[in-house]
C-alpha cells in the first residue's frame, strides 16, 4: 500500500501509545453528572430543564436556535439538582446541568432503523444535529454544520480521519479496530448527505492492524467507493489541512475551510457516533476516552458518559504517585487542568495523568533563541514561528499578521522542537487572539463611523431643504 | 472522594518537548570538531594543544567578563563560549604566540558576540571576528606557517626535519605567489597533493588542513540534524563549479585552505546564518562565489573568512526569502 504524507515540516515524538492493545471497557456512570450546556464550537445552548426535574438518559436538556450549535442530552437518569456555572476542561466557566444519578439508567425511548438509504439528506442532517453530534477529534465543531456547505460548494470526497497522531491517545485506533462497520457506515452516511462520490479512511502506519480490519470490512460490505489509505506516522498528520494535502494533494486556501477544496474531514469516532445516531437513534451521551500517563494505576480505553468528573475517574482508576499534571486531550495540544473538578465533555479524547516527570517532559525555563531554525523547518504550515514569536513579544500585531500568524494551527510543533525551550506556540496563540480582537474592534469602529457618516449625510441633505423651505 | 495527594501544575501546550537543548547542540559541535582537533596535535605537534587551551580558556573568561559588563545571566552552561574558543583555535596558525590567541578570543567573544546581546544575537561569527582582528593586527604572525611535524607516511613533504624552526607556505599561498604547477612539482604528483590535502599533512591553520577529519565531523553534524546539509554542500559545490571558470583545479580548490572548516563549522553558525530554507541556499551560493573571487583577485591567497563574514552581513536580506505558507498561493498558482 502506498504511504501518503504532507510536507514540509512535522515531527515524530515518542508515540507512547501505552493503551493501544486495551479494548474498550464501559466505565461506570458517575453519581453526579456535570453537563455543560455548551460543549461545541459555536453558540451556547439554553437549558430545557429546571432544577428538580427528573431526566432520562438521552433526554435533550439544552438546545439553541442558532445555526452553529448542537444540543446536549442527559447522560444519566435522575434529578436535576442544580443549573450553575462550572469550570469546563476548555478553561471556561460554562452554565452546566448537574444531575444526581439514580442508577436506574432509565433511557428515553429509542427508535432504531435498519438502513439510512431511504432517508433524504436533510432528514439525515437533522438527525445528526438532534443527536448532538460534534467533531470528536477535539475541536467539537457541530457536525451538522460541517455537512451543510453553501450551495455553490461541491463536496467530492469524505476523509475519515484515523491518523490519531497525538502521542498517548488510542481511542481512534480502538474505534477502528472494534467498530469498523460503524466507522465505514458513517462515511457512507456522510457521502449520501453531501453527494461525495468517494470515501477515504486515512490511517497512520503505526495502526496497520486497524487499516487491515477496515479494508477487510470494506470488502465484506462489497463497497467500491470507500478505500483505506496509509499515511506516514508523523505529527500533525491528523491535522485537517495536513491530511487533505497528504491524501489528495490539495491545499485548503488560507482562511478557508476543507469544503473550499471539496472535502469534509471527519474523525473516525465521529463517524461511529453518526452511525449510532442514525441507525440506533442514540444521542451522543458517551464517548471513547483514552486514560493514560504514568500516574494512573489502571490506564485504558474507556467508554465514559459525558459529564463524568475527572475526580470520579481518578477515584475509580487510582493513582500510583502524586498527581502533578492532568491533561484533557493529547500531550501536544491538550489543556492542563488546574483542578480535578472538571467533567468529560464531547471533545475529550483523552485524559492524561503525570507525576513529577511532567515537569521534565516540558521544561518551562526559556533560554535565548539561538536561531537554529528548527521551528521554521518543522512548521507544518510553512510559517516562521520564531519571527511571529518575536512580533508577539513586542506586541507588534501588524508584523505578526504579515507573517501569516492567523494561519497557525496551534499544533505545538515549534515549542516541541525548540532547543531553547521558548514558549513559541503560547506566544503565537496570544498574538492570534490579539489580532482577532483588534479586527473586531476595528470592524466595530468602522461600523460606527459609517453610521455617523450616513447620519451626517442625511443632515446635510436635509439642511438645504430646510433653507429652501425657510 | 478518596484523598489523593494532588498538586497540579498548569502550563500551556505542548506538554512534551524534545530532549535537544542548546547545550546538547553545542556538545555535538564539540564532538564533531574533536577529530580535527586531535588530528592537529598529530600533524603540528603539542603546540596545537597549547593554542587550543589558551583559546578556550580565554573565550570562557571573555564570556564571563562580557556577562559582568553587560549585566547578563551566567551563560557558560550553554557551552557556546567553549565552541567559539575551539573554532578560533582551528583558524589560527599553530605557531601563534599565546598573547595573540588571548587577544583573538577576547575580540571574538566581546566584539563578536557579547556587545550584540550574547548567544543568538551576534550577526557575525564570533570566531571569525576574532580571527579577522588578528589578521589585520598581526598579519605576519597570521601568515607564518610551520611544516607538519609528522608524515603519517602519506606525503613526501616535511622529511625528518626538526620541527618549529621550519616554516612553509600553504598550498593556496604557493598557488598565489608562484603557480599551481610549482605546487604539484613540490608534491611530486597531483595524487600526492590530493592525498596530503585529504589527510591534512600540509601547512595551514591548526584545524583546517585535513579535509577527511573535517568531513567526518561535518557528516556527524548533519546526521545528528545539528546543521542543515544545504549550507556546506552548496557552499563547497559552488566553489567546485566556479573554480574551473577561473582556470583552477576544482578538486584542489575545495580540498585546500579553510573551505571544509568554513563550510561545515563557520558558515553554519546559527546566529549568523539564514533561518529560511531558501535563504540558506542563496547564502551558500553567495559565499561560495565570494570565496572564489577573493582567492582569484585579492592579494590574499584564501577567501573563506572574508566571504563568510560578508555573507553574515547580508543574512537579513537572505532571510526575506520566506518559505511557502500552506494555503497561500502565488499569482502563478492562482492563474492555474
Amino acid at each position: 500500500m502506498k504511504v501518503f504524507t504532507y510536507s514540509p515540516g512535522g515531527i515524530h515524538p515518542d508515540e507512547s501509545k501505552l493503551t493501544k492493545d486495551l479494548s474498550f471497557e464501559v466505565f461506570k456512570s458517575p453519581p453526579i453528572a456535570v453537563i455543560p450546556l455548551q460543549q461545541h464550537t459555536g453558540a451556547p445552548n439554553n437549558p430545557l430543564v429546571q432544577v428538580g426535574d427528573y431526566v432520562k438518559v438521552g433526554q435533550k436538556i439544552g438546545d439553541s436556535t442558532q445555526p452553529v450549535s448542537a444540543p446536549v442530552h442527559a447522560t444519566v437518569s435522575g434529578k436535576v439538582i442544580a443549573i450553575e456555572e462550572r469550570l469546563c476542561p476548555t478553561g471556561a466557566k460554562i452554565k452546566s446541568v448537574i444531575i444526581e444519578n439514580d442508577y436506574k439508567d432509565e433511557w428515553v425511548e429509542l427508535s432504531p432503523r435498519k438502513s439510512f438509504e431511504d432517508l433524504p439528506s436533510e432528514e439525515l442532517v437533522k438527525i445528526i444535529r438532534e443527536h448532538g453530534i460534534v467533531g470528536l477529534g477535539g475541536a467539537a465543531f457541530p457536525t451538522s454544520v460541517k455537512l451543510t456547505p453553501p450551495k455553490d460548494k461541491v463536496i467530492d470526497t469524505i476523509i475519515g480521519n484515523g491518523a490519531e497522531c497525538e502521542p498517548y491517545l488510542t481511542v481512534d485506533h480502538r474505534n477502528m479496530l472494534e467498530y469498523p462497520e460503524k466507522v465505514i457506515t458513517g462515511i457512507l452516511i456522510e457521502m449520501k448527505i453531501t453527494g461525495a462520490k468517494k470515501g477515504i479512511i486515512a490511517v497512520e502506519e503505526n495502526k496497520l492492524d486497524a487499516a487491515n480490519v477496515l479494508e477487510n470490512k470494506i470488502k465484506e460490505m462489497g463497497l467500491n467507493n470507500v478505500e483505506v489509505v496509509l499515511v506516514k506516522t508523523k505529527y500533525p498528520q491528523g491535522g485537517e489541512k495536513q491530511l487533505i494535502k497528504a491524501v489528495l494533494k490539495r491545499e485548503v486556501p488560507s482562511g478557508g475551510l476543507p469544503l473550499d477544496v471539496g472535502v469534509v474531514v471527519q474523525n473516525v469516532g465521529t463517524l461511529k457516533a453518526i452511525t449510532e445516531a442514525v441507525l440506533e437513534d442514540k444521542p451522543l451521551i458517551e464517548r471513547g476516552v483514552t486514560i493514560s500517563g504514568n500516574a494512573v494505576s489502571k490506564p485504558g480505553n474507556y467508554i465514559i458518559r459525558i459529564g463524568t468528573p475527572a475526580s470520579f475517574i481518578i477515584d475509580t482508576l487510582g493513582l500510583n504517585r502524586k498527581l502533578r499534571k492532568l491533561i484533557f486531550g493529547g500531550p501536544m495540544t491538550g489543556i492542563a487542568q488546574p483542578t480535578v473538578d472538571v467533567p468529560v465533555i464531547k471533545g475529550t479524547s483523552g485524559i492524561l495523568m503525570f507525576g513529577d516527570e511532567a515537569l521534565e517532559m516540558a521544561p518551562q525555563e526559556e533560554s535565548p533563541c539561538i536561531r537554529c531554525a528548527s521551528c521554521v523547518d518543522s512548521c507544518p504550515m510553512g510559517l516562521m514561528p520564531v519571527l511571529i514569536d518575536h512580533a508577539s513579544r513586542k506586541n507588534d500585531l501588524k508584523t505578526a499578521e504579515t507573517l501569516h500568524a492567523l494561519d497557525c494551527i496551534e499544533c505545538g510543533v515549534c515549542s516541541y522542537v525548540c532547543p531553547a525551550k521558548r514558549h513559541l506556540t503560547e506566544n503565537i496563540k496570544s498574538v492570534k487572539q490579539a489580532i482577532i480582537k483588534q479586527r473586531k474592534i476595528e470592524a466595530a469602529k468602522q461600523a460606527a463611523f459609517e453610521k455617523l457618516k450616513a447620519q451626517k449625510m442625511k443632515e446635510k441633505e436635509n439642511s438645504p431643504k430646510e433653507v429652501q423651505n425657510g | 472522594m478518596a484523598n489523593y495527594d494532588i498538586d497540579l501544575v498548569v502550563t500551556s501546550a505542548p506538554h512534551i518537548k524534545d530532549k535537544v537543548t542548546t547545550s546538547s547542540i553545542m556538545r555535538d559541535v564539540i564532538i564533531a570538531i574533536a577529530p580535527a582537533l586531535i588530528g592537529s596535535v598529530f600533524i603540528f605537534g603539542l603546540r596545537s594543544i597549547l593554542v587550543i587551551i589558551i583559546s578556550v580558556v580565554s573565550s570562557i573568561l571573555a564570556e564571563v567578563l562580557g556577562n559582568i559588563i553587560f549585566h547578563k545571566k551566567p551563560s557558560l552552561n550553554d557551552l557556546s563560549a567553549s565552541v567559539s574558543g575551539l573554532l578560533l583555535a582551528m583558524t589560527l596558525p599553530p605557531s601563534s604566540p599565546w598573547w595573540m590567541v588571548v587577544v583573538g578570543a577576547f575580540s571574538g567573544i566581546i566584539l563578536g558576540k557579547m556587545i550584540f546581546g550574547g548567544i543568538g544575537s551576534n550577526p557575525f561569527n564570533p570566531a571569525l571576528v576574532g580571527r579577522s582582528v588578528l589578521m589585520v593586527s598581526w598579519p605576519t604572525y597570521m601568515t607564518t606557517w610551520i611544516k607538519p611535524q609528522i608524515m603519517i607516511g602519506l606525503s613526501n613533504i616535511s622529511q625528518a626535519t626538526p620541527v618549529d624552526s621550519i616554516t612553509t607556505a600553504t598550498p593556496l599561498g604557493i598557488v598565489k605567489l608562484q603557480s599551481y604547477a610549482k605546487l604539484i612539482s613540490d608534491f611530486g604528483t597531483k595524487a600526492n597533493l590530493y592525498k596530503a590535502l585529504f589527510f591534512g599533512t600540509v601547512g595551514g591553520s591548526l584545524g583546517e588542513t585535513s579535509a577527511l577529519l573535517l568531513l567526518i565531523g561535518g557528516i556527524y553534524l548533519i546526521a545528528r540534524k545539528v546543521i542543515d546539509w544545504k549550507i556546506p554542500v552548496i557552499y563547497i559545490g559552488t566553489v567546485f563549479v566556479l573554480s574551473p571558470l577561473f582556470g583552477r583545479d576544482p578538486l584542489f580548490s575545495i580540498l585546500a585552505g579553510g573551505l571544509f572548516l568554513g563550510a561545515f563549522f563557520m558558515a553554519t553558525d546559527y546566529s549568523s546564518s539564514p533561518i529560511t530554507p531558501m535563504g540558506k541556499v542563496y547564502y551558500a551560493i553567495f559565499i561560495g562565489f565570494l570565496t572564489v573571487l577573493i582567492r582569484q583577485y585579492s592579494s590574499y591567497p584564501e577567501g573563506v573568512m572574508f566571504s563568510i563574514l560578508l555573507g553574515n552581513a547580508v543574512v537579513p536580506y537572505f532571510d526575506k526569502v520566506m518559505p511557502k505558507v500552506y494555503g497561500v498561493f502565488s499569482k502563478k498558482e492562482v492563474a492555474k
